[in-house]
């Protein structure tokens, strides 16, 4: 498979074309996050609803909703991040990010910051390697490996991740 | 705001040698990705010839040493070189005195040098700043920032469906302004706009006009006296010169009248305990060892287009405006949407546009393999992405460099984008 064909896996074209839980939620009870990449101008709207934020890392994700614009890469990887996240709890969803980030081989620190530093290695035996040590991420997730491979991309597709973790901050905070 | 057809009439002759300007560009004989390097970015940033990069090499290996403080020859040389390059430009725009060229960083640091210098001492809370939709984030955010302190207003030249500048308000909005700050080639969509009639409109009203010449400069003759402007900005790295040098022309006694904008050494006539006397200009504005090898380089490209002529570089563009159009609509036709003026002459060497429902951050990714560089976003104009509805487009840009056969190659990578995403 040439990089080109593993970066536009046929199941990221799939959820670019059709994706998972497009839409709006009502707020409240929902928490509307918006994230941009100031590079592109990408635009991800994530609508979280959870069964009580009060209790922090056990509150349980009901429902999500994506809107937004923006290329394949990001707007697939929200299609399957909304996908994975619903019914889990908030820690089980901050443990997936880390690990997702981990696969785009971004450190955890900038997971909170608001401003992805991307740290991803330009050569590829390096990635090589990374990807031996790289947390297992399962399902349609892995799929997007590849984009570490386009170090540009990687913000792409961890837009909606950044601005999920951003809702979950502002949902428990509020 | 699409174009739907293109109407390539009453085109200049386009005289240039392109294989011959190639061959002066070495960054363009390499391979990317396994093909011909196709450079289609130039409105972000353009290439440069050998004879730019051999005199700043020239520069350091026979002349440097600080300028404007010593008495020794070697010194004298590295001045002269640098004055020589300030002459150049000041002739390259049809300025009356070199003086009226202050050396910057970049076009964004000329214009943050009007708000900050001439923005901040004449503006405040009753008057009004007008700027236009299609401006550069750079003609924008200095002005918000200023506004913000000293409490004026900005007001808005909207645009027309094809990308124009409407002007049926103009009186209205210029109305009790202070200045006119508008771009003279939009970096988007490549309108051109009416500089000089904009300008008379502006003294009319009692402001000044300040012309972000930033696409303009590198790819139409320029005579400040005829655009009949205030202020001009625009950057060396985009007319085939290094990065790290700009330029700020304005009208001597406005500089004259104008407060220092960055304060410290070579800014100065005299410095006491209790205050310092600013220099003369253009050293004014030149605080610290300014970019002379850069500089030079600038000089050395205003030598490059000087001999290819401004009119022929135009006149080329043009060409390739016309040709780029035709082509991709003929082969394309309602699948791509060219934005901006549909007139070919009324544009400058920049085409954004969106290919079917393909996102432009896609489409730029399978052109990379075809060796193509074209720039997926929003272009630092947020504003006008906004107008367009969109949150990014491709963006096509051509120079004295790129030919017909750099057009085919685009059409030919597009297709493959299309193939490839199956649409």
């Amino acid at each position: 498979m040439s990089d080109l064909e593993e970066l536009y896996r046929e199941i990221i074209l799939d959820h670019y074309r059709s994706p998972r839980n497009r839409g709006e939620l009502e707020t409240p009870p929902a928490h509307r996050t918006e994230g941009f990449n100031p590079l592109c101008g990408d635009e991800v709207i994530v609508y979280l609803l959870l069964d009580d934020p009060a209790k922090g890392d056990d509150a349980v994700v009901t429902d999500i909703r994506m809107g937004g614009q923006g290329c394949s890469i990001s707007q697939s990887s929200g299609s399957m991040m909304s996908a994975e996240v619903k019914g889990k709890t908030v820690g089980e969803v901050r443990a997936l990010t880390k690990a997702f980030k981990a696969m785009m081989s971004i450190h955890e620190g900038t997971l909170e910051s608001g401003e992805s530093v991307v740290t991803a290695s330009l050569d590829s035996d390096d990635t090589d390697n990374f990807e031996d040590d790289a947390p297992e991420m399962d399902g349609e997730l892995a799929a997007l490996r590849g984009v570490v491979k386009f170090p540009v991309r990687i913000k792409c597709a961890t837009l909606g991740w950044n601005t999920l973790a951003q809702a979950i901050r502002e949902s428990i905070e509020s | 705001m699409t174009s739907t057809e293109s109407k390539p009439t009453d085109l200049p002759r386009d005289q240039l040698d392109i294989a011959a300007i190639k061959a002066d560009f070495p960054i363009l004989k390499q391979d990317m990705n396994g093909k011909r390097l196709v450079f289609l970015d130039s409105a972000a940033s353009a290439q440069r010839p050998t004879s730019v990069t051999s005199a700043m090499t020239l520069y350091y290996e026979t002349t440097h040493a600080n300028v404007h403080r010593a008495a020794y020859t070697l010194a004298e040389h590295a001045t002269d070189a640098m004055e020589s390059a300030r002459k150049k430009v000041a002739g390259f725009i049809g300025a009356t005195s070199a003086d009226e060229v202050v050396f910057t960083k970049n076009a964004t640091e000329s214009l943050n040098l009007v708000a900050r210098s001439w923005g901040a001492a004449n503006l405040g809370p009753s008057d009004a700043v007008v700027l236009t939709e299609l401006e550069h984030h750079a003609n924008i955010v200095p002005w918000q920032q200023l506004a913000a302190e000293k409490g004026f207003e900005i007001r808005w030249i909207p645009l027309t469906e094809d990308g124009h500048l409407d002007l049926t308000d103009l009186d209205q909005l210029l109305g009790g302004a202070k200045l006119l700050a508008v771009s003279a080639m939009s970096n988007v969509i490549g309108t051109l706009t009416p500089i000089r009639v904009l300008a008379d409109a502006a003294h009319a009203h009692g402001a000044l006009i300040a012309v972000d010449g930033c696409q303009y400069v590198p790819h139409l003759a320029t005579d400040v006296v005829a655009l009949n402007a205030d202020f001009l900005a625009f950057s060396g790295h985009k007319m085939l010169g290094p990065t790290g040098v700009g330029v700020l022309w304005a009208r001597k006694h406005l500089l004259e009248e104008m407060p220092p904008f960055l304060g410290g050494g070579g800014m100065i006539l005299d410095v006491k305990k209790d205050g310092f006397t600013p220099a003369e200009v253009p050293h004014k504005f030149e605080a610290g060892t300014p970019p002379i090898a850069e500089i030079v380089g600038l000089g050395a490209a205003v030598d490059y287009l000087d001999s290819l002529g401004m009119d022929q570089v135009r006149a080329h563009e043009v060409a390739l405006n016309a040709y780029a159009m035709k082509t991709l609509k003929d082969r394309f036709g309602e699948r791509i949407s060219i934005y901006g003026p549909t007139n070919p002459s009324d544009r400058g060497g920049v085409m954004s546009f969106a290919f079917g429902d393909l996102h432009p951050h896609d489409v730029s990714q399978i052109l990379n393999e075809h060796g193509v560089c074209v720039r997926p976003g929003h272009h630092c104009a947020k504003p006008l992405m906004r107008i367009l509805g969109v949150g990014a487009t491709a963006r096509a840009s051509w120079y004295v460099y790129n030919d017909e056969s750099d057009i085919d190659v685009l059409a030919d990578a597009l297709e493959s984008a299309g193939d490839f995403f199956a649409f």
